[in-house]
């Protein structure tokens, strides 16, 4: 071909398109823009661990610096995966130390990650800088020891909400002495004590250091301390929130949050002694992001905090804000992007405390830039979703949690179908989608025909036949992750729509009707997509087709059966062709 | 704040059997009534499944997995409830014998006397280890004691884990030669 650009030129313009799905796009092109992209591509981010193996990956992307993977299904943080499912980064760890020995990110999330892993990533790159566990296991204290020992340029070491075995937290003190460039630590997932005086010395010798998330045995009486080593903070997250009642503790806290002038994120507030909030009021004018959904304090004291916090766009906030907080929220809070509302009781039929469906109404009224709700509740009506969508039809997520089973409009006791018929109808940017209460085929039908910008959806005990399955499968066409539990779905929508779920990241079932048989056959019809049933009971070499499986997990794949299962877990038509 | 014992009761009854506020009216209640039946079938569906899945009124009992709140947060809530309502058992102040001061626990996070006594070790430097019947506290200098919910010293280690948790209102390290005049 004669008159192409010059490789140089194209790699050049390649490197500012970061958006991976940006970057497939390019790689589509042609065979020349495919190899020059692979070439140069220095993020990769793999949705699923198992839909491509670590082989494939390394051959086609030689020179990568930075990896993002995922390994179990979203439903594992609720306890639906098995303990010992997989999502193992061993495999991928092995491979890419030899493979990548300039790496310097690695993201993890929902995957399990053992000590060795994390000796080998700490020995492995020599300009590694940043370690993100998101929700992960399998990893004690004596791996983030050999991180901290080992990795000199370590800039971000972040364990959010991952579980940690926690023998005893001497592992800060391996920091050596000569690192000075960590900017971010989040450790607050971490249950027994750190050593404060490593902690100390530790920030204290990080200039810029801008991200402190401490775990909750880091006693308030020792925060303003650490505040004074590390003024330059952006985002603090706090220990216990509680000390004993003393004005001298109060004072010193007040005065060190003072110093914080860069503070624009709080977190943390376990245990929270309503006595020592007003110590960081001084920093709530400039607060964009907090997260109270630990503090277990009453609306007046909530309340109080948001009402002083003009530039607020994140707030996750446990139920005790009520309605009336919310109220507050509304008129407060101008710039609110994204509102998560917890359930102090969940597992309480009777409401404790005052928040109903008026709330978050309120707060649609209120927050014009409002783009994301979570919101766990007990009663909802049509006529509050209808408000919503009207009044926010810009929301791009949409997680209703109403914590009784089918529940229904609670004003006319009628399905819920409407209201979120009329969510997807006016929110046309719609991206995620959390249904709960009473809910027949027709909110599906609606979903199928409107929700068109639809990626993930999440739906349980809801639905009366294969015709709600069907209208989501044929119908929303942006669809990536759809996850249900506890629906009368069965065989006949999903093998009317196989070749939906090729294009699809994943599919979860759990609690169904979908019977061993029509996995079977979609497994045979569908070579690319791996079908798993995970099914606790044992023996299902002798059960019968027309059985219904326990849980069921499809997604698509170029790596073929996994080889790493364990016993509950089948794949079936395990076609010994496609061992890599 | 209105602590609300009742509802923390957790029970194997059907929702609404308590107060009947109108909104209880879903599959899940204790007569299923078909006036108040969650569907209304419409005319253009054609029924391909029958209503068993759904006949059966689901016990409130707790469902696997929901409501959708991961188990890290429950946790944080019910364990603060819990200290609010017992009393004891939950945080409890750590003295060792010869320390300048006292800390703090929270006996929740804790799955085993093993975890424990690993923490304490830590937290004290020092060396503990299990009680066990034939060797009382293996040749260590340090004995952990508690006191119960009746203000009686006892030696950690005795009572099932789960008991130990709920009466606990205070640990005490003790020195080994001291520990060896408790009843053994």
């Amino acid at each position: 071909m004669g008159y192409s650009f010059p490789e140089e030129v194209l790699e050049h313009v390649f490197s500012f398109i970061s958006l991976h799905t940006d970057r497939n796009a390019v790689s589509l092109v042609c065979k020349s823009w495919y190899e020059i992209e692979r070439w140069c591509r220095r993020r990769i981010f793999i949705g699923n661990c198992y839909a491509v193996s670590p082989g494939i990956v390394i051959r086609r992307f030689p020179e990568v610096r930075s990896v993002e993977l995922k390994g179990k299904p979203h439903f594992a943080d609720f306890n639906l995966v098995p303990d010992g499912w997989g999502g193992y980064f061993y495999p991928w760890i092995c491979e890419m130390a030899r493979a990548y020995p300039w790496l310097e990110e690695i993201r993890l999330k929902r995957m399990v990650i053992t000590d060795e892993s994390l000796e080998l990533i700490s020995k492995s790159f020599k300009n590694f800088k940043v370690l993100v566990l998101s929700s992960c296991e399998g990893f004690s204290i004596d791996g983030l020891a050999a991180i901290a020992a080992n990795c000199r340029n370590l800039r971000e070491l972040d364990l959010r909400e991952s579980e940690v075995e926690d023998l005893s937290g001497h592992w800060l003190s391996h920091f050596p002495d000569s690192c000075t460039s960590l900017q971010s630590l989040n450790m607050s997932c971490l249950l027994s004590e750190v050593s404060f005086s490593a902690l100390v010395r530790l920030i204290a010798r990080s200039p810029n250091l801008k991200t402190l998330r401490l775990n909750r045995a880091v006693p308030l009486e020792k925060l303003s301390t650490l505040l004074h080593r590390a003024p330059q903070l952006v985002e603090l997250g706090t220990g216990a929130y509680s000390a004993e009642i003393r004005q001298d503790l109060l004072s010193n806290l007040t005065e060190a949050f003072a110093k914080c002038k860069e503070l624009e994120g709080l977190s943390g507030f376990w245990d929270v002694v309503p006595f020592y909030l007003p110590a960081f009021y001084s920093v709530c004018s400039r607060l964009t992001s907090l997260n109270l959904s630990y503090a277990t304090i009453q609306s007046p004291d909530v309340t109080k905090i948001i009402t002083q916090c003009p530039n607020l766009q994140r707030l996750s906030v446990l139920d005790y804000i009520e309605d009336t907080g919310l109220d507050a929220l509304s008129l407060s809070c101008k710039e609110l992007r994204e509102l998560r509302v917890f359930p102090s009781d969940p597992f309480v039929a009777d409401a404790n405390v005052a928040l109903t469906e008026q709330g978050l109404v309120s707060v649609s009224e209120g927050c014009s830039k409002l783009q994301s709700v979570l919101y766990f509740c007990r009663q909802m009506s049509n006529s509050a979703l209808t408000t919503i969508a009207k009044n926010r039809p810009n929301l791009t997520c949409f997680r209703l949690c109403i914590l009784e089973p089918r529940a229904p409009d609670y004003q006319t006791l009628e399905p819920l179908d409407h209201g979120f018929g009329a969510i997807v109808d006016h929110c046309k940017q719609l991206q995620r989608l959390s249904l709960s209460g009473l809910l027949t085929d027709r909110v599906f039908e609606y979903i199928g025909n409107r929700a068109k910008k639809l990626e993930m959806l999440s739906i349980a005990f809801a639905g009366d036949s294969d015709l709600g399955l069907h209208f989501v499968l044929s119908g929303c066409e942006s669809l990536r992750k759809l996850e249900i539990r506890d629906c009368p779905f069965g065989d006949k929508a999903l093998l009317a729509n196989v070749s939906k779920l090729e294009t699809m990241r994943s599919l979860w079932m759990s609690s169904c009707s979908v019977s061993l048989g029509a996995c079977k056959w979609l497994s045979q019809k569908m070579p690319r997509l791996n079908v798993e049933v995970i099914d606790e009971q044992g023996d299902l070499d002798s059960r019968p087709d027309s059985c219904h499986v326990e849980k069921l997990y499809v997604y698509r794949t170029v790596a073929g059966p996994r080889l790493d299962m364990p016993s509950f877990v089948r794949t079936m038509n395990q076609n010994p062709a496609y061992r890599r | 704040m209105d602590l609300n014992f009742k509802a923390t009761e957790l029970s194997l009854a059907l929702p609404g059997t308590e107060d009947l506020p109108d909104n209880n009216t879903t599959t899940t209640s204790p007569n299923p009534i078909i006036k108040t039946t969650n569907k209304r079938p419409s005319p253009d569906m054609t029924p391909t499944e029958t209503d068993e899945s759904r006949a059966a009124p689901q016990p409130k009992a707790q469902v696997v997995g929901w409501p959708p709140v991961r188990s890290y947060r429950k946790n944080v809530l019910h364990g603060k409830k819990a200290e609010a309502e017992t009393g004891s058992g939950m945080f409890v102040k750590v003295s060792m014998d010869g320390a300048p001061y006292l800390r703090k626990i929270d006996l929740k996070v804790y799955k085993s006397y093993g975890e424990l006594m690993k923490s304490l070790e830590g937290m004290f430097a020092c060396i503990i280890g299990l009680y066990s019947e034939n060797e009382g506290y293996n040749g260590s200098k340090h004995a952990a004691t508690y006191e119960d919910k009746d203000g009686d010293w006892m030696l950690v280690g005795d009572v099932p884990w789960d008991m130990f948790v709920t009466s606990c209102k205070r640990l005490r390290i003790m020195k080994g030669c001291e520990a060896r005049g408790l009843n053994l």
